[in-house]
């Protein structure tokens, strides 16, 4: 079920602070660390680079605006599929 | 004949099943679409009236998608998950279900007829 409107997107509070300042700042270099794959991401993270952490490792991301909307956790993927021999794709 | 979005409908079967050949109208859209503009649900397709055709052509046209328009923008949704890399997208181009089934057994829509791995033996006592 989708999240109630009213609550507005859930972000982790530690995330925006980080995100919001980098924006004051000298702009969107630098990568953001996070383990928070559940926050959504807003329109003023277009831009920046997250390394979204998916259990084992850091995986970068760089968001552009088609992804508004979306979690972070959906552009980590925790799984590996690792296909038999001879099979292609 | 009634034409109606590019595409004929079937003219002995009742309106509200007739509208349904339509893509993007379903039953209950159909109903809706029949009820507004006052035609009998039952009526048959090739019995509506010229006003009636047009009456209702005007509401698909000025409010819904339907046929090419509808299936553009499916394809759409789903190409932007696909460029974007997202989970979703990426279940949509191994073609395997999307919104987290299980896939250990089963899943045989979205994978396709079962595809027999050679050498693997059946269990035999």
């Amino acid at each position: 079920m989708a999240r109630s409107i009213k609550k507005g997107p859930y972000i982790e509070t530690k995330l925006l602070r980080k995100v919001d300042k980098m924006n004051a700042g000298d702009g969107k270099k630098g990568v953001i660390k996070t383990w928070s794959r559940r926050s959504t991401i807003t329109p003023d993270f277009v831009g920046h680079t997250f390394a979204v952490h998916n259990g084992n490792k850091f995986i970068p991301v760089y968001i552009t605006e088609y992804m508004v909307g979306h979690k972070l956790g959906e552009f980590s993927p925790t799984r590996n599929f690792k296909a038999h021999s001879g099979n292609k794709r | 004949m009634a034409r109606i979005a590019g595409i004929d409908l079937p003219k002995n079967k009742r309106g509200e099943i007739g509208l349904t050949y339509v893509y993007g109208i379903g039953k209950s859209t159909a109903q809706k679409i029949l009820d507004r503009t006052g035609i009998d649900r039952n009526k048959k397709v090739e019995e509506w009236s010229d006003d009636e055709q047009s009456a209702i052509r005007t509401i698909i046209t000025s409010e819904m998608q339907v046929e090419g328009a509808l299936r553009s923008e499916t394809k759409n949704n789903i190409k932007r998950l696909m460029d974007i890399v997202s989970y979703r997208g990426l279940r949509h181009r191994k073609g395997l279900p999307v919104r987290g089934q299980s896939t250990k057994t089963n899943a045989r829509t979205r994978k396709g007829k079962k595809k027999t791995v050679a050498g693997k033996k059946k269990v035999t006592k």
